[in-house]
């Protein structure tokens, strides 16, 4: 914990970054994707997804455009399934893995 | 994805801070820089799910994961107080392949910690200093006070005796005995005398809590640090509700 | 389930009968966001009803402050599980907005500055179940938590009181809003367990 730079009290700054999504994103496309390029529907912005704005306290988790601030996908994790909505995304880029041997 | 991870060490490093020794069944490896999620089970079913970062790192399955006790958490405290050797944690990943240092990499790097956001950073330094790379590792190291300081002693040990690491301290709150300097909060000036300059094109990591990483992100691309090369973890106080 | 961390939870344990099912209770006042805090002056803010017919009621944030205000003290519900009993409030019930208003449909849409939605019943809002509110624990409204005003229906999970809520669409249909159409309830009653749809 360093608490020496902190938000104001009236500016509280409760968000993360796509670091924090990678495990969910894991079960989700069955391979960590942090390293993925999203393109941002909204503004056409292409940024790695370790790179987005990330709410994690809410019912769900929100990733959003760090350019401007768009949605780009919502998570909701129910006992049964989980909801994704990708329609902030325009495209994702996933690298293949190097081969091996 | 989640699987069972063996507690097979503990260690305190500070007041609030304990490393946990982790064997996770299936891993093959780990790179310095990734982290687990660490999901928590009770009688009743209710769940939680907290994201640490490795601070040791390598081939097989074993690695560790240093945790800073929040005042108002819900695992952390659990993870820090209660865990012993002998019990088993749900365990996803490691994860987060964005935010690593691989021996391959020529560059310089430039790590750049706040309070314990150093432990990814500590994985780093770990894997470069087993490693056959020659390149430049320097730490700048923010933290309130010598005791809340993680991995204090190794630091220390490793900077003095490593030609290919330099660690630089900045304390907010309290100095060591025989300090040259008050404490005082980072600023621009300051960050920029203490870490590689731009002109040597470092690659850079910034970790602590979001604040801190930001502001700090902020300053090296206002100073020609190129975004492409900075490479960021933010920190939460309340951790996540997935 | 997964693997019991013997000792976890413990301190959670509650069996207050004033608790729905599921539910802990807190005694914080955990912040939810799924998005920045909008920053909104009060000479700025703006609240509106719209009807059907087109008609748009607007309130500055004077008009707001001249209208009656209740006090209020209840209990609120956050489908992520925590509880918290006894919070009080300050606001203008939604039966006094409603007052001047016409409308024949039967559902709303709150909207909030920074995009969020959320879809409540209009019985839901009216007969003294719902507040704009403005004012917390006796101080102005927190910007994290929803300042300068938000939505207060504490019947129903908090997700549906609305923070930084700027309006209401009236609506002929029930309509899911942002949570609404990704995973939670409709309606969302907390003593139904109402969290998933």
């Amino acid at each position: 914990m360093n608490d020496d730079i902190l938000a104001r009290p009236d500016n509280p700054i409760p968000h993360l970054d796509g670091n924090v999504a990678a495990g969910v994103l894991m079960e989700l496309f069955g391979t960590d994707i942090s390293s993925a390029l999203g393109r941002c529907e909204n503004c056409a912005a292409v940024r790695v997804l370790a790179d987005t704005v990330v709410y994690v306290d809410a019912p769900g988790l929100v990733i959003r455009c760090r350019s401007c601030s768009a949605v780009l996908m919502r998570v909701v994790e129910c006992p049964d399934r989980y909801w994704v909505d990708l329609s902030g995304l325009s495209n994702l880029q996933i690298e293949k893995p190097a081969p091996t041997g | 994805m989640w699987r069972v991870a063996d507690v097979v060490s503990t260690q305190t490093e500070t007041a609030t801070a304990r490393t946990l020794g982790l064997r996770i069944h299936g891993l093959m490896s780990s790179v310095a820089g990734q982290h687990v999620d660490i999901r928590l089970t009770a009688a009743d079913g209710y769940t939680a799910v907290r994201s640490y970062s490795i601070g040791r790192s390598g081939s097989g399955d074993m690695i560790e994961v240093t945790v800073d006790e929040l005042p108002d958490g819900e695992v952390s405290p659990y993870l820090v107080e209660n865990v012993q050797v002998g019990d088993q944690l749900e365990v996803r990943g490691p994860v987060g392949g964005w935010f690593v240092w691989r021996e391959e990499n020529p560059r310089p790097v430039q790590l750049i910690a706040g309070g314990s956001g150093v432990v990814p950073l500590m994985a780093m330094i770990r894997a470069h200093e087993e490693s056959a790379s020659t390149s430049a590792f320097h730490l700048l190291y923010s933290v309130r006070s010598p005791e809340t300081m993680i991995y204090r002693d190794e630091l220390a040990e490793r900077a003095a005796s490593s030609s290919k690491l330099a660690v630089e301290y900045v304390y907010t709150r309290a100095v060591p005995e025989g300090w040259d300097r008050s404490p005082k909060r980072l600023d621009e000036t300051t960050l920029l005398e203490h870490i590689l300059p731009a002109s040597d094109a470092p690659d850079v990591f910034v970790c602590g809590q979001t604040i801190f990483v930001e502001t700090v992100a902020d300053w090296l691309v206002a100073a020609g640090y190129e975004t492409s090369t900075i490479r960021t973890e933010r920190y939460g106080g309340t951790g996540g509700t997935s | 389930m997964g693997l019991i961390s013997s000792g976890f939870g413990g301190r959670r344990r509650d069996d207050n009968p004033a608790l729905p099912p599921g539910q802990y209770e807190t005694d914080g006042f955990p912040v939810l966001t799924a998005g920045p805090a909008p920053d909104i002056e009060t000479d700025q803010w703006e609240f509106f009803i719209a009807t059907e017919t087109g008609q748009r009621h607007r309130w500055s944030w004077d008009e707001f402050m001249a209208l009656p205000q209740d006090d209020v003290t209840t209990d609120i519900h956050c489908v992520t599980s925590w509880s918290k009993f006894g919070t009080s409030w300050r606001g203008v019930s939604l039966d006094t907005l409603f007052d001047e208003v016409e409308t024949a449909f039967e559902f709303t849409m709150a909207h909030s500055y920074g995009g969020y939605t959320t879809n409540v019943p209009l019985e839901d809002l009216l007969g003294g179940k719902a507040w704009l509110a403005w004012e917390f624990d006796g101080e102005p409204l927190e910007r994290a938590h929803g300042g300068p005003a938000r939505l207060l229906v504490p019947h129903l999970y908090f997700w549906k009181s609305a923070k930084w809520v700027r309006g209401l669409q009236m609506l002929s249909d029930d309509e899911p809003g942002f949570w609404e159409s990704n995973g939670y309830h409709m309606y969302g009653d907390p003593w139904r367990e109402e969290r998933y749809s």
